[in-house]
């Protein structure tokens, strides 16, 4: 009986010791990447400049869209706007522009003097649409294809890694 | 005027009965969601831009007539488990919920058999 008992603890401790020895080479930086490969959130954004009402229907045709969350406001939105610009030279590939928690004015002054590489340019003034995106900070870029499954996450701005990989999961 | 008085107290003390449950029932799903951008804040301690949206569309589901398990497994389908304070009981965190039973039922063994054979 006391051997049943040394080894159900020994058994125990090495459970426990397993368990904080993962935890602990777990990266603890929280992200939101576990929602590639589901489908992302019904659409229904406003446009920024107009009262036009954007849905499913306005992208379902493109064979890819990133979505892009950004706002003039935005120091690191400044930094993937180059990246953007090239992304949108791209006839494979719409972007989707999510205007976040911004002035209409400082948005448009923005677009002017760094380049618009949006396709469709929506808003999103509270905020509360970015959730339905799973965002919880900008900027953020989700790269979805024409059945809206999420094929890329982007957490931050994008850099010439994004680049190359979007431009990989394009090509192919 | 008499009825009409009464009327109008438990129409008043309806809306304020209502409007309180619903307060109460927003700062209780506050505190159990994790400002994932803050140090171990709850939304409900927390300012910043990503608490403050939370807190409105907690409030546009609660108005929607959500109940609280489909607001926190709306809020886990766009942000993992992590978002909340209290996980679900699921297969995944099975372990999570039934370890520290498992450890008592185990302990209370333990001291049984100590007691016994003494």
């Amino acid at each position: 009986m006391q051997n049943i008992i040394k080894l159900i603890t020994v058994s125990l401790l090495v459970f426990i010791l397993g368990i904080f020895y993962q935890s602990l080479n777990r990266s603890s930086n929280y992200d939101t990447k576990f929602l590639v490969g589901n489908k992302i959130a019904d659409i229904e954004l406003s446009d920024l400049q107009s009262e036009k009402f954007f849905t499913n229907d306005d992208f379902k045709n493109n064979k890819y869209t990133l979505i892009n969350f950004w706002a003039s406001w935005c120091a690191p939105c400044r930094v993937e706007h180059p990246y953007l610009m090239i992304l949108s030279r791209n006839k494979d590939i719409k972007i989707l522009g999510i205007n976040f928690k911004d002035k209409k004015i400082n948005a448009l002054k923005f677009l002017e003097e760094l380049g618009d590489p949006y396709d469709y340019l929506a808003k999103d003034n509270n905020g509360k649409q970015s959730v339905n995106f799973g965002i919880y900070g900008i900027p953020e870029s989700i790269l979805i294809d024409s059945k809206f499954n999420i094929l890329k996450k982007i957490i931050g701005p994008l850099n010439e890694k994004d680049l190359k990989e979007i431009k990989e999961i394009i090509k192919s | 005027m008499k009825i009409k008085i009464l009327c109008l107290v438990i129409f008043f003390n309806f809306s304020v009965y209502a409007t309180s449950n619903e307060i109460l029932n927003e700062s209780r799903i506050h505190k159990n969601l994790r400002c994932l951008l803050c140090q171990g804040q709850s939304i409900a301690d927390s300012n910043s831009e990503f608490a403050q949206t939370l807190k409105m569309v907690v409030k546009d589901l609660v108005k929607q007539g959500k109940t609280e398990d489909e607001i926190y497994n709306f809020l886990s389908d766009k942000y993992g488990d992590w978002i909340l304070y209290k996980p679900k009981f699921n297969y995944e965190n099975f372990l999570l919920w039934s370890f520290p039973y498992l450890v008592l039922v185990f302990g209370g063994f333990i001291i049984v058999f100590l007691v016994k054979k003494r």
